[in-house]
Parts: structure tokens; sequence; C-alpha cells
């Protein structure tokens, strides 16, 4: 087997796990839905149509709802002692971060298109202008979210707090992700053609690429016992 | 029998030649106990260049034309966020790469000595910064990138401390505390650049290369950063000590206690 069909292994069993409990994608999308609403209290009804809001409290809801995946991934190998399996796999461990990686990448995708389908509702958003633009900049944010989430994930897993410390964690360090997704969405709400958001699209390129590589060359050292 | 009273003899044992109880891994660690005159000779010399600081800042330097006094916060503003941005952070993402290389915990303990000394310079510069900005600007905070990008790092560096003290001490803690600290530091830039591009229409409202000085406030200016620059040194110095000797301490614990 080669190194992504290896990694594809390890994601596919994540998928098919989801797909018996529907544990971790419902309670994200829940929860993504809830933070929208409860963010529709705290702002004015004449803010509401403005565009300045709507991309905080889209990639809030993002953000917030996506942890609870990144929660969930590596606790879930913690029980029965998967995690003791997995590593044991005859695989380099950085087959292993990929195929968690992929795994998270799958589900945030996933979570962040459905909350964005719901809050076009709410928020009176032209969904079939914006859904390619948008998903661009979903797809672009959930790689960088993923590729540091993942390695936070793994390194949080074996903490008593491990909850509380992966979001103290992951969002400082997401800081340059939520603005640039906020900024391009920010774009693409008010019609702008996406080329507008060039700068920000490749903000989040770049970090990605640099997070993935810092990513794959420092788990090894997250998961040796 | 106490563990005190189980110590003694290891710790007075430590602060003579060769201690009885050393075994190969204790060998590699620095004796404890006793005096270090190196340290002691850095604390005066940190205290009166602390002093003549005082004095430089507060005194002899010109008071400012425009601002009056509350300008001379700068003295103490600047040098803090230079150490906390350029050396403590850095000090922190070269010794974890040292540590995940030759797995020694010395490196574990600079670092987290270092990070711990840059999250107080951090913390001085966010405070001085918006007394400062009050009277001046008229407000405490804007979300100019400077200011922002060293709020973002304070929250990761409070992080990496939280993730120490969150778990027990030893290689793993090491490990992880190591990879956090790589990332984290590589992740600076990044914001800063993001937070630039964010506040484009705004112009930068305050640059060091923009503000003409007067040659004795920049004499004042860069005695001050010497004198910040010893005292961080003498912090880490001290700190790393101490973190050797706990480690020391547990060390010949353990010893004892598995005979």
């Amino acid at each position: 087997m080669g190194f992504l069909s290896q990694s594809w292994a390890i994601a596919r069993k994540d998928i098919i796990g989801e797909l018996r409990t529907r544990e971790t994608v419902v309670s994200m999308l829940l929860f993504g839905f809830l933070v929208i609403l409860v963010f529709n209290f705290g702002i004015e009804p004449g803010l509401r149509e403005e565009n300045l809001v709507k991309p905080g409290v889209l990639w809030a809801a993002f953000i917030f709802a996506g942890i609870l995946g990144l929660n969930r991934s590596f606790a879930a190998e913690k029980e029965n002692d998967c995690l003791q399996g997995l590593l044991l796999c005859p695989v380099d461990r950085s087959v292993i971060y990929l195929g968690k990686f992929l795994g998270n990448f799958i589900f945030t995708v996933l979570m962040g298109l459905i909350v964005f389908l719901f809050f076009s509702v709410l928020y009176n958003v032209d969904i079939v202008r914006d859904i390619l633009p948008l998903g661009l900049i979903v797809v672009l944010a959930a790689v960088g979210f993923s590729a540091v989430g993942t390695l936070f994930s793994a390194l949080s897993v074996g903490i008593k707090t491990r909850d509380v410390i992966l979001s103290i964690l992951l969002f400082p360090v997401m800081v340059p992700v939520v603005l640039a997704a906020a900024k391009s969405s920010g774009v693409v709400l008010d019609g702008r053609p996406l080329g507008e958001a060039g700068l920000w699209l490749g903000l989040m390129l770049v970090y990605d690429v640099i997070f993935l590589t810092v990513s794959l060359m420092t788990f090894d050292y997250v998961v040796e016992e | 029998m106490s563990q005190e009273q189980v110590l003694e003899p290891a710790e007075a044992g430590g602060r003579a030649a060769a201690p009885p109880t050393t075994a190969v891994g204790v060998a590699d660690i620095p004796a404890g106990g006793g005096r270090s005159r190196l340290l002691d000779i850095l604390a005066i010399a940190t205290v009166i260049a602390i002093l003549i600081d005082l004095y430089g800042a507060l005194l002899w330097a010109p008071t400012e034309a425009v601002m009056g006094d509350v300008q001379r916060i700068f003295y103490f503003h600047m040098p803090s966020a230079w150490l906390a941005l350029g050396p403590g952070f850095t000090v922190v993402f070269v010794c974890s790469i040292m540590y995940l290389v030759t797995k020694d915990l010395k490196y574990d303990r600079i670092a987290a000595a270092s990070a711990e000394i840059g999250v107080m310079f951090t913390t001085i510069t966010l405070v001085t910064g918006p007394l400062w900005a009050r009277p001046i600007w008229g407000a405490y905070w804007t979300w100019d990138p400077r200011l922002t990008t060293t709020l973002v790092l304070w929250f990761i560096y409070v992080a990496y401390l939280m993730l120490r003290s969150s778990s027990a001490a030893g290689h793993k803690r090491a490990r992880l505390s190591a990879v956090f600290g790589i990332v984290g530091w590589v992740d600076v830039p990044i914001v800063f650049m993001s937070i630039r591009w964010w506040r484009t229409i705004h112009p930068l409202l305050i640059s060091g290369q923009g503000m003409s000085l007067d040659p004795s406030m920049e004499l004042v200016l860069f005695y001050s950063l010497a004198a910040f620059t010893l005292l961080y040194v003498y912090l880490l110095l001290v700190r790393v000590r101490q973190e050797d000797m706990r480690a020391r301490i547990d060390e010949l614990r353990q010893q004892i206690l598995s005979r």
C-alpha cells in the first residue's frame, strides 16, 4: 500500500465509525446552529442585514463547532486503548497523522458547508451565487484548522483537562485563518468577485502548507511513548 | 519518617564534594545548593544597571515637549516588548528544537524559564502600552497590528505555560511543550502579516524608526534596552538553576524511595 492509501485506510476507519455512531458531526452541527442562534440575539435586527457582521457570526460558529470534532478525534482513540493499536500499525507515524487529518478535514468541511446553508437561510444569503466561492474558502480554512487541530488533539489527549487545553492551545494559533476566512467571505457576501480576496486566500494557502509540514514533522514526537 | 528527614543527608551531600548517592542519571545534573558566584555578580550588576536605568528614564532624560512625562513609560515599554518578542520567545523556539534533537531535559528547562519571563515582559508591555495610549491616543487600545500581534502572542505563550502546568514533569511534557513551542513561534509572523493586512487602511500610528528622538532620549532608550537584557539574562539563569535543582531533588527522591 502506498502512503496515501495507507492514510486513507485510517481516515476510512474514522468515517465508518462516524457513520455508525453519528456522534461527532451531529453534535458539531447542532453546536454550530446554536452559536448562530445565540449570536443572533446579540445583534440588532438592522445590523443583521449588513455584511459587516455576517462573516464574524459564520466563522465564530465554524471554529466553535469545529473544535468539538477535534476533541473527539483522539479522545475516541483513547477508549479501549485504540491509540496503542494505531501506533503499533507497521506504518510511518506521518501516515497516522495524515489519516487522522483527512478524517477531521472531511468532518470539518461537511460541518462548515451545512452550517453555511443554515446560516444562509437565516441571514438571507444568496446560496446559489455564493456556494462555490464560499466552498473554496471553507476548504482552505478547514485544511489549516484540521492540520493544526489534529496535531493539538493528539497533543492534548493524554492531559486530564484535554478539552479546555485544546481550545486554549488552538484558538490563538488559528487567528490568521479566522481573520483570512472572515475577510474573504466578507468579499463574497458583498457580491464582489473572489479575486479581490486573493491576498487572503493566498494567506490561508501559505498557512495550510506551513502547518501541514510542521505538523508532519513534529507529530512523531507527540505520540512517541 | 518524613521526606525532609530522608532528603537532608542527600542535600548536605550535594553541598559537599561528591554526593554518595550519585548514580548514572544524577551525575549530569549540576549540583544544587551552595551559591553561584556568577549569579551573585550578575545580581549586583543587574540591580545597579536597573537603578541607573530608573534614574536615566525618570529624571535625567529630558521631558518630551508634546507628551510630557507620560512619554517616559516608553523607556520601559519598548525594552520589555523587544525582550519578549525577540530573545524571550526565540529562546523557547530554539531550545524546543534542541530538546527534540538531543532529548536533554536541560533545554526543556531553559525553554520553560524563557517562556515564563517572556510572558512577564509581554504583560508589562501590554500594561504600559495602554497607560501611555490613554492620554496620548485618547484610547487604551487600538487594533493596530503591533498591539494585536502582541496580544495574540501573549495568548500563545500563556497557553504554552498552561500546557506545561497541566501535565507532570518529565520527557513527555518536554516533548509536548516543545512541539507547541515550535508551532507557536512559527505562527507569530503569520499572525503579524494577517493583522497587518487586516488593518491596511490604518497607518501605523507610531513606529520606532519614525520617531525622531532627542540624542539624550535615544541614549536612555538604548541603555534601558541593555539594562533590561541584563535583567532577562539574570532571571533566566536563576529560573533555569531553580528548575535544575528541582529536577535533581526529584531524581534523588526517586533514588531514595526505590531503595
